[in-house]
Order: structure tokens, then C-alpha cells, then sequence
């Protein structure tokens, strides 16, 4: 367990601009750009956008290692509800039909139900990138049967199907929390098979090494929670680190940044850039700033200084087909299978 | 001898040659390791075991990271090192029984 921040430690990581000249330093025989355009895409621009994913702020209940948003209990920035009202505008000007919320824990945020709601009464599908853990505080208690009355699909964070794995990265005690909030969401119907509630899992590899090949993963969870447990979910996400924030920070001090770097470029696949998710999601942060993606977004790399960069400037035909805004850390989304916020890209 | 198995060296693997041999050779290799009649995870899980036997530390190096990328996990692993360890003591202890044989003959 980290224990806090990178922010709170005012450790030298927690500037973004430390950690880009960190991996802009790194020998790569290839640059990001120079494989994207091996595999026809010179430059990497997005395509039409499909989802807007609003981080909503950065506070969350837990410090786990590989955090790339550095997100803890002493993180401040909250989205306004300004802001939030400016994302509804977007939606009633266009037909983006799913809205990812994320964090930070987003249950944490004050105005969450009320940013649910408006999403839901447009007739917009809600994903909720949900820690577990959150939902088992008193004053969360009833979330669950808010998410379910709301039809809130929930991408749950879950490292491993053993405990041992699972604290290691997010902290003591976080697996056996976990596993009981699963219980308490499959008894409200969550994630039971022909269920229109979705439960979806997400997991990071617990170290300096990229995720296994995601359908036989998710055919072994499924019979793991299901044997030791008695726990249901619909799909398993594999999503490889990023080499940024916590995790940047993690690979620095066990010594495998060089390493991983070569290996996430090792495993360059370029069928793995026509489906990234940069392409088709905006990325919307906690004060209205947009971005290619979450990560970029904790890098402090808005879009492209050309086109449109506040939630409350949105203008479609504008934003699509931006050049997207690259660094060394886009390897950790075209390695191997690929990875993007829904899993493995093949 | 202490510039010996430098865990740099491992990605020059591929330059030893010559390169049409060695082309050969990654075409077989990689065949091997392809998903068969057993999956990927279980050949890794035998390469790792093999890697302990011949006490090669690149191979060590390599296959523990492939374990861990075809989602074997720690007791797995640790069980599979222990597989390798077993047949080496039991092969030297079966030849006790070549010990055995050996004193038969010349005991009176």
C-alpha cells in the first residue's frame, strides 16, 4: 500500500511534467508516433466520438499502487456543477450515447446521483468505474439500489480472484471488502447472467508485467468467484498499466522502468491502434478541461492547442478528427492485445 | 566470469546466428510455445520448471515474466520450481538403487 499520495508526499513524481521528462528519457529504438504511422496512422486522429467520460474529481477512498490518477483521501478537485451542467449540454446537442463517470472514487462527488440522474432522464447510457469498497461506507450504503433503480452499468476494479494479489495493490482488507460489496450488488441482481444490470470487473496486472490474454482470463474468474465465492459478473477487463503517476513511481523504485517501457514497445501491435479509445472517447476533467484521455488528462496534455479545449467550447465537427496528443505512456495502450477503458482491444 | 549472464544480454538472444539458423530456430521455438493441446499458460509453467533444471538465469528471467503475463500465479509458479526440484533429488536418489545393486554384487 502506498499509504498516500504522490501529491501529499510532495514527492517530485507528482508533477507531471517530471514524469514526462522521466519517460521522455528512456531509449526507445521507435517513438509512439513512428509505430502508429507503421501501422497507418499518420497522425493518430480521432474518429467520431462515442463516449464522454467525466472524471469528476480525484478524491477516493482508497491509495492503491498503480493509481494513475494519484487519487487519495487529500485530493481536493471536484467538478462543479457547472461543469457538470456544461457535459449535459454537450448531450442534448449531440448523440453520444454512453457517459463514463470516473475518478477518483465519482460515488465520493456530491452532486454523482444528481449527474446520474440528468444522464439517465436523456436517455443516455451511465458507466460507473466503481472501486467496490466505496459502496460498503455508511453514508454509500444505498448506492447499490441507486445504480440498479438507475440501470447503472458498473466497471468494478478487482486486481485478482485471491486476496493476497488483490491488497497488494489496493491495500490490507480491500479483497474481503470487495468481495462483499459483489455479493450484496449479485443479490440485487448485478451481474447475473440474462441480467440488464451490468457488472463488469477490471484488472491491472499486479506488477511491472503486461495482462493475460483476456477471454480465457475472464472463463477462469468466472469459475474462480464462482467456486470460492459464489459471485457472478458479466465480463472481465484486462487493462495494462500505464507507466505514469503511482505506477511511474512504483517502477522507478523497484528499478523496471527502462524494462517495462521496452517491454510495452516489445509488444507494440498494430492492430491495436484503429480501435484505440482515444479515438472515440473525450475526456472531460474535474474542471471542464478536455483531453484525448484519462491518462493524458493526468499528464496535464489537453487536446490539441487547434481545436477546442473546455467542455463549455464543445463543437463536434471540430473536436473529431483532431490529432490526438501522444508521449511514450500511449505504449501502454498498444501492447499485446491493447488496452483501452473496456479492456483488451482484441 | 562475473560478466556472465547480464540480464541486458538476454535481448541479444536473436544476434548469436547465423540468421538463417537462427531464423529456424525462433520459427520452431515460437511454434512450440503456440496454444496446443496444452494451453499457453501450462507450457510456460513447464518452460519455467525446465529453466530451474538446466539452472539457465536468463530462461528463469524470461518465463517467470511469461508466467505472470499468461496469468499464472505465485503458488503455481513456486509449485511447478517445486516439480523441477523433485525430479532432480528423486533422479539422483533412484540411483541409490544402482548403489544398491552395485554393493549386492560385491558384498558376500
Amino acid at each position: 500500500m502506498a499509504g498516500s499520495t504522490l501529491r501529499k508526499r510532495q514527492a517530485a513524481l507528482a508533477d507531471a511534467r517530471r514524469q514526462l521528462a522521466r519517460l521522455g528519457e528512456i531509449p526507445l529504438a521507435r517513438s509512439f508516433d513512428a509505430c502508429a504511422e507503421s501501422a497507418g496512422h499518420a497522425p493518430l486522429r480521432s474518429a467520431r466520438i462515442q463516449v464522454l467520460q467525466i472524471n469528476v474529481g480525484k478524491r477516493c477512498n482508497q491509495v492503491c499502487h498503480h493509481c494513475h490518477v494519484d487519487a487519495g483521501p487529500d485530493r481536493t478537485e471536484v467538478m462543479s456543477r457547472e461543469v457538470m451542467e456544461q457535459c449535459l449540454r454537450v448531450l442534448d446537442q449531440t448523440d453520444i450515447q454512453t457517459v463514463d463517470i470516473t475518478g477518483g472514487a465519482p460515488e465520493l462527488h456530491p452532486d454523482f446521483r444528481w449527474l446520474v440522474g440528468e444522464v439517465r432522464a436523456r436517455g443516455r447510457h451511465v458507466m460507473d468505474r466503481c472501486n467496490l469498497t466505496i459502496l460498503a461506507l455508511p453514508n454509500y450504503a444505498d448506492l447499490p439500489e441507486f445504480l440498479a433503480e438507475h440501470e447503472v452499468e458498473i466497471v468494478a476494479s478487482l486486481p485478482y480472484y485471491l486476496a493476497r494479489r488483490t491488497d497488494a495493490q489496493r491495500g490490507d482488507g480491500v479483497f474481503a471488502g470487495s468481495i462483499e460489496v459483489l455479493r450484496r450488488l449479485n443479490a440485487i441482481g448485478y451481474g447475473r447472467a440474462g441480467s440488464r444490470l451490468r457488472l463488469n470487473l477490471v484488472t491491472n496486472p499486479v506488477g511491472a508485467f503486461l495482462p493475460p490474454k483476456q477471454a480465457p482470463l475472464e472463463l477462469e474468474w468466472k469459475r474462480e468467484l464462482s467456486r470460492r465465492h459464489g459471485i457472478e459478473f458479466h465480463s472481465l477487463y484486462t487493462i495494462t498499466n500505464m507507466p505514469i503517476s503511482r505506477f511511474l513511481e512504483f517502477l522507478e523504485t523497484s528499478g523496471n522502468t527502462e524494462l517495462y517501457m521496452q517491454r510495452l514497445l516489445d509488444a507494440f501491435n498494430p492492430n491495436a491502434v484503429e480501435a484505440l479509445m482515444c479515438r472515440t472517447t473525450l475526456s472531460v476533467g474535474w474542471d471542464g478541461v478536455l483531453y484525448d484521455c484519462d491518462f493524458n488528462q493526468m499528464l496535464d496534455l489537453p487536446v490539441d492547442a487547434r481545436f477546442p479545449r473546455h467542455i463549455r467550447d464543445f463543437d463536434r465537427a471540430a473536436l473529431e478528427g483532431r490529432p490526438i496528443v501522444t508521449a511514450p505512456h500511449c505504449f501502454g495502450c498498444t501492447a499485446g492485445a491493447g488496452s483501452s477503458c473496456g479492456g483488451a482491444i482484441q | 566470469m562475473s560478466d556472465y549472464y547480464r540480464s541486458e544480454d538476454l535481448p541479444k538472444f536473436g544476434n548469436v546466428g547465423p540468421d538463417a539458423l537462427m531464423e529456424k530456430f525462433f520459427a520452431w521455438y515460437n511454434a512450440v510455445f503456440a496454444e496446443g493441446a496444452l494451453t499457453e499458460r501450462e507450457k510456460a509453467l513447464i518452460a519455467l520448471a525446465v529453466a530451474h533444471s538446466v539452472q539457465c538465469p536468463y530462461c528463469i528471467d524470461a518465463y517467470s515474466t511469461t508466467c505472470l503475463e499468461k496469468g499464472a500465479n505465485d503458488e503455481q509458479m513456486s509449485e511447478a520450481v517445486h516439480v523441477a526440484a523433485a525430479i532432480r533429488g528423486g533422479s539422483s536418489l533412484v540411483h541409490g538403487v544402482q548403489m544398491k545393486n552395485h554393493v549386492h554384487r560385491l558384498s558376500m
